[in-house]
């Protein structure tokens, strides 16, 4: 389904509902859902191939479904930044902006200087984020990370109700990563929908929804401390890895140590054997309180268990 | 180096178009210039005006010691000069006999705009037994049912000189508009789609036929100023005449670069990188300039290959531009070309929208 041209705000939510594609046999995306609601981030969060950017194209139009689903506001109130920049090399980022504005209806001086009202005020942005002294610059003479943010600045121009933002901090440095998440945020705080997909799950944490995605499948739905309590079992870090197969198919390496997940039913046991061996060459194993990385290891390890045993 | 090859070994064994090109393009190469590359007059379209007409076209293949080379294409025996000068004009022929002309002798007039058709003639007449000259004597003995006391002439009509300019500036037009129509356009939307912009306008409050008609419009822009320019040049510079109407002229240019547009657009939503672009729109470009009548008169083409510049959009712009520049050619006798050319701009831009549908429209065009 597809909401009508115009939208409106009142709509409880936008995203998808049981959504399939495939690219010739290869199955991309297998029945996921997602809601993405007014005012907040949500966060689509897998690896390499897991769908994100799949997922995100079909929310935003780009890419028709197989099957399921879709709720999106009309053209004019989708704001997208695809997965390279979205904007013109050629063009300079005045030019960039006012191609957009233009596109979407906006004219005259409000579209070129910006503050054309509904608290979005494009003029801010481009100072927040360094972009204004570049404003006369081809974009393709701009870094990486400037033309990331004019990118999103650009979506988030017609005052979208639903903003999908592909990877929109993936290899920009810190800085850039900052002025990224205040342009998404004052997004939210203006009442757009933000749907972003992420590598980084530092940032994932922040956002209010969290979805999970593993090779075209769900492996993990809800907010991120949702996601966390989820995790079953407990998770210990030890400073080697294990010697054991089965503890070794559990275990990945993070901040120089490695971490082993004991499933729920094995925790104790496991925990207590750990500890002993552990113990015996005076390293004792330390149970950690998961975080959204670990819950998010621990949900694709599950996956790959679950389809080994299968 | 061995590392090397191997690996531009691989990726030219994936890279299929590259491959098919290197491969075909050759081939093609080979068959059109074999079959196509000819200077040499074959068949020369004639009509017989005046007494005796029907005669004399029917005698026209033994005529002139080369067997076959003149068919007669109309025969009119109460018609006179002012006929076989329009039936010139409108194309329907490359010589004209008419067998008592304005001093009572037979005259010959020769369409210069089909330069290499009137070379082979006037080669021909010049060869006869006791010779055929423009200043209507001596005697002919060529001319068929002639029993007239001497001839009147030959006279080469549009092109008098047979400047190969007069012929090669109007058809270089139409070259012209096929690269900037069809080769640079194609670049600009595959641009889009590399850049990844393309996605962006698709999410966009577009309609693809906006997005189609945004794409063209400026290159349409530059191929008529690209257009405008070549013939200030060739009238200016070169003498070339604009004899005809330029609106018939224009409307015929605007058709073509209709079709080179849509042909550009429908390549660029076929390849998915610039370089796949440009090989499509050279394999596109090749056989327009070497068949479409521009370099090898099209009757010199042998019959097998001749159909192929018969779909070709240059082949009926170049009769166009040469015929309304050269010989004032009305749109009356025109209108197959035209005909031809706005269905071909159909087919062509409805299959390059069609296609632009499925990248700007994805759940409209699924």
């Amino acid at each position: 389904m597809t909401g009508p041209a115009g939208g409106d705000r009142s709509a409880t939510w936008w995203g998808a509902e049981a959504v399939s594609v495939s690219f010739g046999g290869l199955r991309a995306l297998d029945q996921v859902s997602v809601a993405v609601r007014p005012g907040q981030v949500t966060a689509v969060v897998g690896g390499d191939g897991a769908g994100k950017t799949t997922l995100l194209r079909c929310i935003a139009g780009a890419l028709a479904v197989a099957g399921g689903a879709v709720r999106r506001p009309g053209a004019q109130r989708i704001g997208y930044l695809p997965p390279g920049t979205g904007v013109y090399d050629d063009l300079s980022v005045a030019e960039n902006l006012e191609f957009r504005s233009a596109v979407f209806g906006m004219k005259g001086a409000a579209a070129r200087e910006g503050g054309w009202g509904g608290g979005w005020e494009v003029g801010e942005y481009l100072e927040r984020t360094g972009l204004a002294a570049a404003r006369e610059r081809l974009t393709g003479q701009l870094s990486g990370g400037m033309r990331r943010k004019l990118g999103v600045i650009a979506a988030m121009l017609p005052e979208p109700e639903l903003l999908v933002l592909d990877e929109p901090t993936t290899g920009v440095d810190p800085v850039s990563r900052a002025d990224l998440w205040w342009l998404i945020a004052r997004a939210a705080a203006g009442g757009a929908a933000v749907l972003m997909s992420t590598t980084y799950l530092d940032e994932a944490a922040r956002a209010a929804h969290v979805l999970v995605l593993d090779a075209g499948r769900t492996l993990a739905e809800g907010t991120p401390a949702e996601i966390v309590a989820s995790v079953p079992g407990t998770i210990v870090v030890v400073p080697s890895r294990p010697d054991g197969e089965d503890e070794r198919r559990r275990a990945w390496r993070r901040a120089g140590t490695w971490r082993v997940w004991q499933p729920a039913s094995q925790a104790a046991k496991q925990a207590a054997s750990q500890a002993a061996e552990q113990g015996a060459v005076g390293v004792p194993a330390k149970e950690v309180t998961p975080d959204l990385q670990d819950a998010v290891c621990v949900a694709a390890l599950r996956a790959e268990l679950d389809g080994a045993d299968a | 180096m061995r590392a090397m090859i191997i690996k531009e070994f691989r990726q030219l064994r994936r890279d299929r178009r590259t491959l098919a090109m290197m491969i075909v393009m050759p081939i093609l190469l080979l068959v059109i210039l074999g079959y196509a590359a000819s200077f040499d007059v074959s068949d020369i379209p004639t009509v017989v005006a005046g007494p005796g007409a029907d005669v004399a076209a029917t005698a026209l293949p033994k005529s002139f010691q080369v067997a076959g080379t003149y068919t007669a294409t109309a025969a009119q025996t109460g018609a006179a000069t002012a006929w076989a000068r329009d039936e010139l004009r409108d194309g329907h022929a490359a010589v004209a006999i008419v067998t008592a002309g304005a001093g009572g002798g037979p005259l010959i007039l020769v369409d210069g705009s089909q330069l290499f058709t009137a070379q082979a003639a006037l080669r021909q007449f010049a060869a006869q037994p006791r010779g055929v000259r423009g200043d209507g004597s001596p005697r002919s003995q060529g001319v068929p049912g002639d029993r007239s006391p001497g001839l009147a002439g030959v006279q080469v009509l549009y092109n008098p000189q047979l400047k190969t300019s007069y012929i090669m500036i109007p058809g270089l037009a139409g070259v012209i508009l096929v690269f900037v129509g069809t080769v640079i356009t194609s670049l600009g939307v595959v641009r889009e789609r590399q850049a990844g912009t393309l996605e962006q306008l698709a999410v966009m409050p577009l309609r693809p036929v906006d997005v189609f008609l945004g794409k063209i419009v400026p290159y349409f822009a530059v191929a008529v100023a690209d257009l405008v320019i070549v013939l200030a040049v060739g009238v200016a510079v070169f003498g070339v005449p604009f004899r005809g109407s330029l609106a018939v002229f224009g409307l015929g240019a605007l058709l073509f670069v209709f079709v080179t547009l849509g042909l550009g657009v429908l390549i660029s939503s076929v390849s998915q990188t610039q370089g796949q672009a440009i090989q499509l729109a050279v394999m596109t470009l090749l056989p327009q300039v070497l068949l479409s009548g521009l370099i090898f008169p099209l009757t010199s083409i042998v019959i097998g290959v001749r159909w192929i510049a018969y779909l070709l959009p240059l082949t009926y712009f170049t009769v166009i531009s040469r015929g309304v520049m050269l010989r004032a050619e009305p749109i009356g006798s025109l209108w197959p070309q035209f005909v031809y050319l706005a269905l071909l701009g159909a087919v062509v831009t409805g299959l390059a929208i069609w296609r632009f549908r499925a990248f700007l429209a994805p759940g409209a065009a699924r």
